[in-house]
């Protein structure tokens, strides 16, 4: 089942005319002539549609949640600034497919009632910006974008900006002060977007790939997009595989397949390399728990995990996970876990804002410790102390990068304390160029 | 509306935060700010010295709230339980916070202007912990001059934002700010271009740590051996409401007058702070009521005490008790102090 990335090897997609001939801005002619936005919004909320930017918020309900005073304009921002090392989805969506979330950007900026909307570019993607850009043009000359779209009254004006390079910026209020054109610094919440968002306006942030959906959902219902997935996780969801697969790579997944599934069927990623095992999976994105090869595969009561928001998270942080943006990243057993930490640790360090201290300290010293361990310079109290620092950072935040840098810490630890007490005890191992601990007995070896 | 902090119930306006209404109780209770300034708008919610926890966050809806809160920027609900010094996991997590911000702190207190008034030294005094855990290196900037009165020691600073505030709300024409991110961070003047403005003196009063200092005041003196007197004068740019610390009989330095938690009550103009240095030119209101719990007042005369803060109450109690079990009656009694030769 594939909803956004159905046309996405057709030659020419990316122009609005081939676009247009597999069905494109069909959902905008049906929203703006014969919906009204509420009944566009319900829709959305029918479908369960939940956010794709990693926290998994439910689509719908965050519009309702927008505040609609007189005489204030509202905004829709898309958050494409997707910098989670391990994610890449919305990178491919807009490169290939730029009409996709334009459509979804008109049928969603009209549900909300904004007549300016905004889509924030990581700054890398400088490409893709011009794809973008060139697009709009398009949408504009066809009258999808402008004043009085489609001879219906309503206006919208569509503006790609982009970022100067910073993950913090997606980071929704610290989008939005980038956006206004100051320094990226998260704000203090509450007041939240949906009341005091750009230019102090109330606002509606959403990731890229759920904008995206919107239109199929206006298309075929949200019953339609229900009806695919288990439970609250409903839809398709684009995973970026990548690392020891033999083909990493976006896919768009049902939510409900299992892990397993995913892993060795040859539709997904095919496997584990060839003469290699599966030692550790980050299920999410850098930022959620990294696992063994058994917890990611069997949740903790002996069930198949699946690709959903909940048996993802099945367990809490003790033998669980978190779907998040679907930076789906897959270890062999050659991976040695203290090094891919550290690896973690020096891009949380290297991407802190720097506005609150315990993450500003907290995660350079993380990066610190990890790097003297990794280097053979280890003490033995050093794990406790990294545990204890991340507990530390963790909730104590202004943002979520405070948690989003603690967790991988705390994870790796948790399910390979082994791996880093080797590394203190044998720094004369440890040291040695493509070393890796092997657990005795282990799963994977 | 009705707030209780710890076990203190009292009754506060709308629209007042935590940290107003613990406050308002003394400083007992008050938690610690670093980057929280009340005269500076938005200032707060950085150093996360003042978390609390919230065991029920209104009378409506008595949950529990489920992280810690700044109380800075926290308002208070009505029939809201907080706790603060009394709760183990807000104590736990403020020895972290002090244990973060002593990390790249150089801790050259005693060659640093600010010890004795500096915040974070209170501040790890109170909250910290003797211990120290870290093995790492601590990052360096080098010293820098803004303008010929103010210098930037970035080593000290803990990145409150108290001084970008100010730039931006007292002075016009913001030429201060901070480059860079993470723990590599630094304040800055727009590459290297000198503060020059009539207010910039500001940023010095308001800076928690020792990282901006008056260039006319370096190395003068420990703050402990210089008194504070109340001050004013007829100023065209300013109120000329001034402290002036004395050493002996000269005016070695001149600040704004700060209250209780530290902070400025006026702002003052440059002028008063750097160049009106002689008595002649200040009409003189009276000493300066200094809090006993800082150091200050080792080397004051005949100021209204102010309650100390809590962990010193305790201090001094215990010390009581000690030097109450010790038979000191032999200072006075002359016929003991005889007998024990």
């Amino acid at each position: 089942m594939k909803i956004l990335t159905e046309h996405i090897d057709v030659p020419g997609i990316e122009t609005i005319d081939v676009f247009c001939k597999h069905g494109g801005y069909q959902a905008v002619e049906k929203a703006i002539k014969k919906m009204s936005p509420d009944e566009v919004t319900e829709e959305v909320k029918k479908s369960g549609l939940r956010g794709r930017g990693g926290a998994g918020f439910p689509v719908g309900m965050k519009w309702s949640f927008l505040a609609k005073p007189e005489g204030i304009p509202r905004y829709l921002v898309c958050n494409a600034d997707e910098s989670e090392p391990g994610t890449f989805k919305d990178h491919y969506l807009m490169w290939k497919s730029p009409h996709t979330l334009i459509e979804g950007m008109i049928v969603s900026s009209f549900a909300l009632g904004a007549n300016t909307s905004y889509i924030y570019v990581r700054g890398e993607l400088m490409y893709v910006i011009h794809i973008l850009e060139k697009a709009i043009q398009e949408a504009y000359d066809k009258g999808y974008l402008g004043k009085n779209i489609l001879g219906s009254g309503y206006d919208l004006d569509l503006y790609v900006q982009a970022g100067g390079g910073a993950y913090i910026c997606g980071e929704e209020t610290a989008l939005l002060e980038s956006l206004e054109g100051k320094r990226g610094n998260p704000r203090i919440k509450p007041p939240f977007p949906a009341v005091k968002g750009v230019w102090q306006c109330p606002t509606v942030v959403n990731n890229v790939e759920s904008i995206a959906a919107t239109s199929w959902i206006i298309n075929h219902g949200g019953d339609a997009y229900a009806a695919i997935g288990i439970g609250r996780s409903t839809g398709t969801k684009l995973i970026s595989a990548s690392g020891h697969i033999r083909k990493p790579g976006v896919y768009e997944i049902p939510l409900g397949i299992t892990v397993e599934d995913f892993i060795y069927s040859d539709e997904w990623c095919g496997g584990i390399r060839d003469g290699h095992k599966l030692k550790a999976v980050v299920a999410g994105g850098s930022s959620v728990p990294i696992l063994s090869a058994e917890m990611i595969l069997n949740t903790v009561n002996g069930e198949k995990r699946l690709m959903t928001y909940e048996s993802l998270s099945d367990g809490g942080f003790v033998t669980g996970t978190m779907l998040g943006s679907g930076g789906f990243i897959v270890m062999d057993e050659t991976t040695c876990i203290v090094h891919n930490t550290l690896t973690f640790a020096r891009f949380y360090h290297h991407e802190s804002c720097g506005q609150c201290s315990p993450c500003r300290e907290g995660t350079g010293w993380m990066d610190k410790v990890i790097y003297r361990i990794e280097h053979g310079k280890g003490r033995k109290e050093d794990i406790d102390l990294l545990v204890d620092v991340a507990k530390k950072i963790e909730g104590n935040t202004i943002c979520p990068l405070g948690d989003a840098a603690a967790w991988p810490v705390a994870a790796a630890i948790r399910h390979f304390r082994d791996e880093f007490e080797w590394h203190i005890e044998h720094p004369e191992l440890a040291i040695q160029p493509g070393a890796v601990y092997m657990r005795p007995g282990a799963s994977w070896a | 509306m009705k707030v209780t902090i710890d076990n203190i119930t009292l009754e506060v306006e709308q629209g007042t935060t935590i940290m107003q209404a613990a406050r308002q109780i003394g400083p007992e209770i008050a938690p610690p700010a670093m980057c929280y300034y009340e005269p500076l708008k938005a200032s707060g919610g950085k150093c996360r010295g003042c978390l609390v926890k919230v065991m029920a966050g209104s009378e409506k809806d008595p949950r529990p709230m489920p992280k810690l809160v700044p109380a800075c920027l926290t308002q208070v609900q009505d029939g809201m339980i907080v706790e603060n010094t009394i709760n183990e996991e807000v104590l736990e997590t403020r020895r972290g916070i002090v244990e973060f911000l002593l990390l790249n702190h150089p801790l050259d207190c005693p060659v640093c202007d600010q010890a004795g008034e500096c915040h974070l030294q209170d501040f790890s005094f109170e909250h910290g912990v003797s211990n120290t855990r870290t093995a790492e290196e601590r990052n360096t900037f080098e010293p820098t001059d803004l303008g010929p009165n103010i210098q930037l020691h970035m080593n000290r600073c803990i990145l409150c934002y108290r001084c970008v505030y100010t730039a931006d709300q007292i002075t016009d024409g913001r030429v201060h700010g901070v480059m860079n991110r993470g723990d590599h961070a630094e304040i800055s003047t727009y590459i290297g271009k000198a503060i020059d403005n009539d207010f910039s003196g500001n940023i010095i009063d308001v800076c928690p740590v020792g990282a901006l200092t008056d260039k006319t005041y370096r190395f003068k003196s420990r703050v402990w051996f210089s008194k504070p007197v109340e001050a004013h004068c007829d100023c065209e740019k300013c109120s000329g409401q001034v402290t002036l610390w004395y050493k002996g009989e000269e005016v070695i330095r001149v600040t704004g007058r700060k209250n209780e938690w530290g902070e400025v009550k006026e702002f003052i103009c440059n002028t008063c702070r750097f160049d009106r240095k002689k008595t002649a030119e200040w009409t003189i209101d009276g000493p300066t009521q200094i809090s006993r719990h800082s150091v200050i007042s080792t080397n004051k005369y005949g100021a209204k005490l102010i309650m100390p803060a809590f962990p010193v109450i305790q201090a001094a109690r215990d010390y009581k008790l000690i030097d109450d079990d010790r038979d000191r009656s032999f200072l006075t009694d002359q016929n003991k102090l005889e007998a024990k030769k």
